[in-house]
């Protein structure tokens, strides 16, 4: 029997999608070229949350563009700040003590878990189990509270300074974290035993956005997108940075490179980022919490106000506020791991106490234009399966 | 680290007249390329060395009154020996450049960003437009004479 299409002339027409959509998390508008209900091609249009991050860096000190970084994936700051800090250090030539190296390697893998997390709730609630979102809230609610504990706020720490962290953990952080650590695994089972082996869950993950193995490098994916495609790569065990050498973790990785394998690839990274933080509650050494070297910190309030007020110190603290340091003339490229993929910072630096020019490479603006590509072929319903598994945040896609 | 002496003298060998510059800075390399050897150097890059990954592309301003105003990065990573490069190339002010796009399909977008913030034309890219901003937007924001508090719309 011939096809309506067959009868008549074969013809596309155009949909937009978004930019305000509930599935687009946020405000990504997607132009689709249709053929009854078959996506032809997408064109994801981005840039309704520019926000200029770049423009504004280049007139703050280096301090001052700290709260800037983590309004970017504003599901996991701590991963931002942390790659901005390490770049800043990488310009400065600072070293960072070892206690403070593992405080911002938990805070990071905590917010590692809070980003797999939010990703696992609204993915499996965009393609209809709508239960598994109030399941991995509840989780990620202890994520927030242990980050507000460490941070003095849930989002938007600031947490991470150049040269160390703000100040060390509060008492009673250590044990509430082991008691999620505790629980953790039991609740990634419970997301499982929704998921993993539900036919419906199979029937519409497998096999759909395959993006293999070439093409997600070619085209820059990174971070769980890379590894769903079967490449053993992560930034962690590739550069290590901030004494991730000294934590034992495996990267998982997917066979096929569709939706279902990069559903498996998280699940099981957050098993990882268990693993990490337990090592480092382990290790985690006594000792400074920043580098005393290079003037980079601000002097204790006491020393400057209280009673113990000392003029080196006010002027110390009036130099940092009004001018900024110093770094050397140069360029550096630092990337971290983030949650969603390989977080970069180029910075290049005229010596002066702003950034000449502050690049951001940003892990879910080069994941979403793999988009086209995923979704040629597939039905409209299953776009939404698609946005899904790259997890972008489009505070990170926009800049 | 992986040691990088050896490949670097290499490249800088097979790339010859076509490398300007280059230096170190905290365990980087970069080269500076002159514009006429492209996308041939980087096809070589990609093809001969391995650099198969682009990791980033960016512009820089460098000022108004400075030669060259502006300069392309690519940063560049062989995936399996680890190594990284930097590749810079100078631009004049209104100097197109070759496009990446046909050596690293992933450089479309980056050149549109680039295009979009600095008014860099890339030359045989597929779709060159604007990345973020609107399409009448007036001047590229991320060059250094924009005015920051805006233009004055009423002349």
């Amino acid at each position: 029997m011939k096809t309506v299409a067959e009868h008549t002339e074969r013809r596309t027409y155009t949909l937009n999608m978004g930019p305000q959509h509930p599935s687009t998390h946020g405000v990504l508008r997607v132009i689709l070229e249709l053929e009854g209900e078959t996506i032809v091609d997408a064109r994801p249009v981005v840039g309704y949350l520019h926000r200029g991050t770049e423009k504004l860096a280049e007139s703050k000190t280096y301090q001052q563009v700290s709260p800037l970084i983590d309004r970017l994936d504003y599901l996991a700051c701590p991963a931002y700040n942390f790659a901005y800090c390490l770049a800043v250090e990488k310009l400065l030539g600072v070293e960072v003590p070892p206690r403070a190296k593992y405080i911002r390697v938990i805070l990071a893998e905590l917010a590692r878990i809070a980003s797999h997390l939010i990703w696992l709730g609204s993915h499996a609630m965009d393609i209809g189990a709508v239960t598994v979102f109030l399941y991995t809230f509840r989780e990620r609610e202890i994520t927030y509270e242990l980050l507000e504990m460490a941070a003095g706020v849930r989002m938007h720490q600031s947490y991470f300074v150049v040269g160390g962290v703000r100040w060390d953990l509060p008492e009673g952080f250590i044990p509430k974290l082991r008691e999620f650590l505790d629980i953790l695994p039991s609740k990634i089972q419970e997301y499982e035993n929704l998921l993993t082996k539900n036919k419906i869950w199979r029937m519409r993950t497998e096999g759909l956005g395959v993006l293999s193995r070439e093409d997600a490098i070619a085209l820059g994916a990174t971070g769980p997108m890379l590894r769903g495609s079967g490449v053993e790569w992560d930034i962690r065990k590739a550069y290590p940075y901030s004494g991730y050498g000294e934590f034992e973790f495996d990267i998982p990785t997917g066979r096929n490179g569709d939706v279902y394998d990069r559903y498996l690839v998280r699940m099981e990274e957050m098993r990882q980022s268990r693993r990490i933080i337990l090592q480092a509650l382990e290790k985690l050494p006594d000792g400074p919490i920043h580098a005393m070297e290079g003037k980079l910190y601000f002097p204790d309030p006491d020393w400057v106000r209280g009673e113990h007020r000392d003029i080196a110190a006010l002027i110390h603290q009036f130099k940092l506020v009004v001018e900024g340091f110093h770094p050397p003339k140069g360029e550096v490229y630092q990337s971290i791991e983030a949650p969603k993929g390989e977080l970069g910072f180029y910075i290049v630096c005229d010596g002066s106490p702003k950034p000449y020019r502050l690049r951001i490479r940003l892990p879910s603006l080069m994941n979403l234009q793999t988009l086209p590509l995923l979704s040629r072929g597939h039905k409209v319903a299953d776009l939404v399966a698609i946005i899904g598994t790259l997890d972008i945040v489009l505070g990170d896609v926009d800049k | 680290m992986v040691a990088m002496g050896d490949w670097l003298e290499k490249v800088k060998e097979r790339l010859g007249g076509s490398v300007l510059e280059d230096f170190e800075f905290r365990g980087e390399y970069t080269l500076l390329l002159d514009k006429s050897s492209l996308p041939g150097a980087l096809e070589v890059l990609k093809g001969e060395f391995g650099f198969d990954c682009l990791v980033d592309l960016c512009g820089v301003d460098m000022g108004v009154d400075q030669e060259p105003r502006f300069y392309v990065v690519y940063h560049l990573r062989n995936m399996t020996t680890r190594a990284q490069l930097r590749v810079k190339v100078g631009l004049k002010d209104g100097e197109g450049i070759p496009t990446a796009c046909g050596v690293w399909p992933g450089a479309n977008w980056m050149e549109r960003e680039a295009y979009d913030m600095f008014g860099i034309e890339f030359e045989g890219h597929p779709d060159l437009t604007r990345l973020y901003l609107a399409d009448d937007f007036p001047g590229y924001p991320l060059r250094k004479d924009y005015p920051t508090e805006g233009y004055d719309f009423e002349e």
